[in-house]
């Protein structure tokens, strides 16, 4: 199967600082693709070069034989990638529901003038768009907290609603940034879970985890950073036994593990 | 039964409009009444933009000047149906509300405030020195309208401010629905969207650029309309409707009275217009009691007026 997403050596330098560098890999339908590395390594820059937050400095990116280079996001939506943040980007000012029909937008969204007017073919996408954030709600545990205001939420419970919301755009990429963190042993599970069920559904995903269990029982394919550099690439298995890998960062949490 | 927030809103609304003239001691209180109703439809136009977009504009005044003045000068400069003036006027204001739009809605918070006020000032400016054209300080008359005659002819025994008590009122009503309609729906929701997180909204497939330009442009069509209103209605006019003063009344109305509800909203150009008027008691000091409450409602009352009190009667009732 051809490449759903493909990264070119792709860089960024922030003033004198280069905090990408070089960086290529590429993703199939149905797999998810991890990327790792210590804290400032340059995943979370990577995923926003990616998703079109930021114009990438060099390099290139292809989503689905285009080239996509430092498109804006909304495009990009349009073409099918969609994202979740680190630190959560929730529309605090709307209800769990609100938040869930936005990722909705684009099949959800006619004419202005439907809107105005209240037409019955605006009311009809609306109707739709409600049912299909509802049962994805369900999906992610939030139902019950549908009419709630999304900034009275835990963190746990944002993080699900945003990859709610992500799932909402029918992506063929999802780009996943830290979606477990702040989560107890339990709920990670169940994103875990959810995660492998989207990929097995087609979608082609890129994760950025801490969680190390988590990345080395899902993950088909590794890319390890450190100082914005690509240092390793491979299976859980091999990228886990690399020597550069522990040093860099698996052995600092080994060595951590074992203080404890 | 259940009404819905929409219907409620729109409820509560008729029946002030149907039932306040039963307290009017004179016939000057629906004069005031419909100027609570014109300031109430142009907040109800910021409410779109302030409340839904969480953008800022300290020039809508502007909006409201050309609404008013295509009122006086289209039909006798140029022949134009009384009638048609204030739709052509509207059509004016979205469109110029359109060109401004595209550059400066580039900006944020305080400079995308500069700009905006700049505009205000650029038609008031206009509005002054063309004197040929607008009458320049001293204002226009404008050309009747003839509308309170057919409402005569039509059986209806109405002085003039009862007629544009009526008129303002329905329009206001009418306003209000729109904007009701706008934020259950995919518009609403892509505006309240970029108004949370702009970043987000942009990665669930909103194109900010054009749904800020959206609601500019709707809510410059509010303005403009509440002008022509105004105008028809006092049948003279000044650059003033349009002065920065007034645009900043704007804000300050849809601010005090709630921001995020257009019931809000329009109570607060209900409490700003009225206040003059009850204030004029203690007519020395006016402007100074006015400051004051203001800043004591955006000091303890953040949320607006109308939703803090909500908060207080249901807190009572729990």
């Amino acid at each position: 199967m051809s490449d759903l997403l493909r990264v070119e050596n792709l860089g960024i330098s922030f003033g004198g600082l280069r905090a990408v560098n070089q960086v290529g890999f590429s993703v199939k339908p149905g797999e998810i693709l991890s990327v790792i590395g210590p804290n400032g390594a340059g995943k979370t820059t990577l995923f926003n070069m990616i998703s079109g937050i930021y114009m990438p400095g060099d390099g290139r990116v292809v989503l689905n034989g285009d080239d996509v280079t430092g498109m804006r996001p909304d495009l990009l939506a349009r073409r099918g990638l969609s994202r979740t943040f680190q630190n959560l980007q929730i529309f605090q000012n709307m209800t769990v529901l609100d938040n869930a029909i936005a990722g909705y937008h684009l099949t959800e969204s006619g004419s202005l003038l439907a809107d105005l007017f209240r037409l019955p073919g605006a009311r009809a996408r609306v109707r739709a768009a409600r049912e299909g954030a509802m049962a994805l709600l369900a999906r992610v545990g939030l139902d019950r907290a549908a009419e709630t205001e999304a900034g009275s939420l835990s963190y746990g419970k944002l993080k699900r609603l945003e990859i709610a919301r992500a799932l909402a755009l029918d992506p063929k990429v999802l780009l996943l940034d830290e979606p477990a963190a702040g989560c107890n042993a339990v709920e990670t599970e169940e994103i875990d879970q959810m995660i492998a069920e989207v990929a097995r559904s087609g979608v082609a995903i890129l994760l950025v985890e801490h969680d190390m269990k988590m990345v080395m029982r899902i993950s088909s394919h590794i890319v390890v950073l450190d100082h914005g550099e690509k240092i390793a690439e491979g299976d859980p298995a091999t990228v886990s036994r690399d020597p550069q890998v522990i040093s860099a960062y698996l052995g600092t949490e080994a060595a951590e593990a074992a203080d404890a | 039964m259940r009404l819905s927030p929409r219907a409620t809103t729109l409820l509560v609304l008729a029946v002030l409009i149907a039932l306040s003239p039963l307290m009017f001691p004179s016939n000057f209180y629906y004069r005031v009444g419909s100027l609570i109703f014109m300031n109430g439809l142009a907040v109800t136009g910021m409410v779109i933009l302030i409340g839904y977009a969480g953008q800022i504009s300290l020039g809508h005044a502007g909006f409201s000047g050309i609404g008013a003045y295509s009122c006086a000068i289209m039909p006798v400069q140029w022949g134009i149906h009384p009638l048609l003036a204030p739709l052509l006027g509207a059509a004016i204001s979205a469109l110029l509300a359109w060109l401004v739009g595209r550059p400066i809605l580039r900006l944020k918070g305080y400079y995308l405030a500069v700009a905006t006020l700049g505009f205000g000032i650029l038609v008031y400016m206009v509005l002054m020195n063309e004197a040929a054209l607008t009458g320049g300080p001293d204002g226009i008359t404008v050309a009747d309208s003839g509308l309170p005659d057919l409402a005569e002819a039509a059986g209806l025994d109405l002085s003039n401010s009862q007629f544009w008590y009526w008129m303002s009122g329905l329009v206001l009503l009418a306003g209000a629905w729109l904007a009701l309609n706008l934020y259950d729906s995919p518009t609403g929701r892509a505006l309240r969207a970029l108004h949370g997180s702009e970043v987000a909204a942009r990665t669930v497939g909103v194109d900010v650029a054009r749904y800020k330009l959206q609601a500019f442009v709707i809510s410059a069509v509010y303005a403009s309309v509440a002008g022509s209103l105004l105008a028809l209605q006092n049948k003279f006019i000044t650059p003033d409707v349009a002065g920065y003063m007034h645009s900043i009344e704007l804000v300050t109305m849809t601010v005090l009275g709630g921001a995020h509800s257009v019931l809000g909203a329009v109570f607060g150009a209900a409490i700003l217009t009225m206040l003059p008027q009850v204030l004029t008691v203690f007519a020395e000091y006016e402007h100074l009691l006015l400051g004051l409450i203001m800043m004591l409602v955006m000091i303890f009352l953040r949320d607006g007026l109308l939703p803090s009190l909500m908060r207080l009667i249901r807190g009572k009732s729990e």
